[in-house]
């Protein structure tokens, strides 16, 4: 391609992808400038043609455009990614907990990626996902409740922590602050001599044997290796790669385990994303978990629909719903929030307060039987009667 | 909340590039589209973008996005306080 046309093509107002697709088109192809020159004006005439125009209602076209389809969703379907591995909530009740910005999907689940020196090894990616992966303590070694003496003797097996990675010093140091810390419970003693991998439990109150076997079950189940929330893990290899696939999500504990890359792994849990990444990452995650859902079920919706949703959860600067508590409840206007749900305590409320109502909307303008501003209706127009005998 | 050592936030693929914008491109972008930025999307002084890239409240923000439709686009935010609730 000739300088002056790539000149051309960079300082035309096409968007980035079009121009890239322009070049492709153009390689090697032989035209005069003339051509040339007819070629670029008919993309950019049509590129004009294709944008949305001015007071076009967008927003309805979105919902229906997303709405449509979700009628013909499965109401309920679980995903088993591999074989009897994990699930993973999909299709429309997966769709509904985007839109409403829920704190916390029904199956968080976290796809975890590794560094370089870790992701072409199997025993390597084995030895992250111990990091992270949840081991109670009973998982480590004998747990025997002594009646006789009141006390739950817990002998580790070396053999074990070898294996995971962990060292036996470390399980007994953690055991005890873990049960307090986590699982709020603060009724015991424990005793350990520094050199066996042995601890003692002791309940407080040794009068009577509930208090004892109450013990024994937060000792069994404290987690003594790995993040708390995240209670599976099972380790796949996918194009090249060992990549973890976790139940349960905790974005900012993971980041912090050795081997993990840093700038790849993500967490279907939306609003820790906008926690940790801000709230662009969760624009972008919004787009591609509605986007997934959607094509997951073989549906194809425009991603510009789904990218205007998730605009306006964005909006604001922290993610929010749409509903009641987020997009639609936060309105200016009292007709079109009363208009939605909860119609009476809208208007008492805007009563109270004495809120006044512009009519500057859709949905207000149609309760009052006013033109909408849209379209042609956003369109004023002033004639000037001639004055009679004038003409 | 204490930000991890590991994790360089603007470094992960789900983050675009943002770019705190100096005043005249400010003013440039209000008059572009006839507006005040109180009309511009926001956000949050605490988000761990702004705070990696050091913007502080009433500085705005161009962010540019991976566009799944024009392959690269423009977006712009306003940083704010966030409300106490």
């Amino acid at each position: 391609m000739l300088p002056d046309q790539e000149a051309k093509i960079e300082g035309s107002a096409l968007p980035v992808k079009t121009r890239e697709q322009l070049r492709t088109y153009l390689e090697g192809k032989e035209i005069t400038s003339s051509q040339f020159d007819q070629i670029l004006n008919r993309v950019i005439d049509e590129y004009q043609k294709t944008r949305i125009e001015a007071c076009e209602a967008v927003g309805i076209i979105a919902a229906q455009s997303i709405g449509e389809p979700g009628t013909q969703m499965t109401m309920r379907t679980f995903h088993y990614a591999g074989v009897a591995e994990i699930n993973v909530t999909l299709g429309l009740p997966r769709l509904i907990e985007i839109m409403d910005a829920r704190k916390e999907p029904s199956t968080p689940t976290m796809t975890i990626y590794l560094e370089p020196d870790y992701l072409g090894d199997r025993d390597r990616a084995r030895e992250v996902s111990w990091q992270i992966e949840a081991a109670p303590l009973h998982e480590f070694g004998d747990i025997t409740t002594d009646m006789e003496n009141m006390q739950i003797v817990v002998h580790l097996n070396t053999a074990v922590c070898e294996k995971r990675k962990i060292l036996p010093a470390a399980i007994i140091e953690a055991a005890p602050r873990k049960i307090r810390e986590r699982r709020h419970y603060r009724d015991f003693e424990f005793e350990t001599d520094g050199k066996s991998p042995t601890i003692i439990f002791m309940p407080k109150n040794r009068e009577s044997y509930q208090n004892l076997f109450q013990l024994a079950e937060h000792v069994k189940n404290v987690i003594v290796q790995g993040i708390d929330d995240i209670e599976r893990v099972v380790v796949r290899k996918e194009s090249g790669e060992y990549i973890l696939y976790t139940e349960g999500s905790n974005l900012k504990d993971v980041f912090d385990v050795e081997g993990v890359d840093t700038t790849r792994t993500r967490t279907n849990n939306i609003s820790e994303i906008s926690q940790i990444l801000g709230i662009e990452a969760a624009r972008n995650a919004i787009i591609n978990e509605a986007l997934s859902t959607l094509s997951e079920q073989g549906i194809l919706v425009d991603v510009r629909h789904i990218m205007l949703v998730a605009d306006m959860m964005c909006m604001e600067g922290e993610v929010k719903q749409i509903g009641r508590h987020g997009i639609a409840g936060e309105k200016e206007s009292v007709l079109s929030r009363a208009a939605f749900e909860v119609t009476v305590n809208h208007l008492l409320d805007a009563a109270v307060a004495n809120e006044v109502d512009e009519l500057s909307g859709v949905t207000e303008n149609v309760i009052v039987g006013q033109p909408i501003q849209l379209g042609t209706g956003d369109v004023k127009l002033i004639a000037k009667p001639l004055k009679s005998g004038e003409s | 909340m204490c930000v991890s050592t590991r994790l360089n936030v603007l470094a992960h693929t789900m983050v675009p590039d943002h770019q705190i914008m100096n005043e005249e491109e400010v003013s440039g972008l209000l008059s572009l589209y006839n507006i005040t930025n109180e009309q511009l999307p926001k956000m949050y002084h605490d988000d761990p973008v702004v705070k990696t890239i050091g913007a502080k409240p009433g500085d705005v923000v161009r962010i540019i996005r991976k566009s799944h439709t024009a392959g690269r686009a423009e977006s712009f935010r306003l940083v704010v306080r966030r409300p106490k609730k």
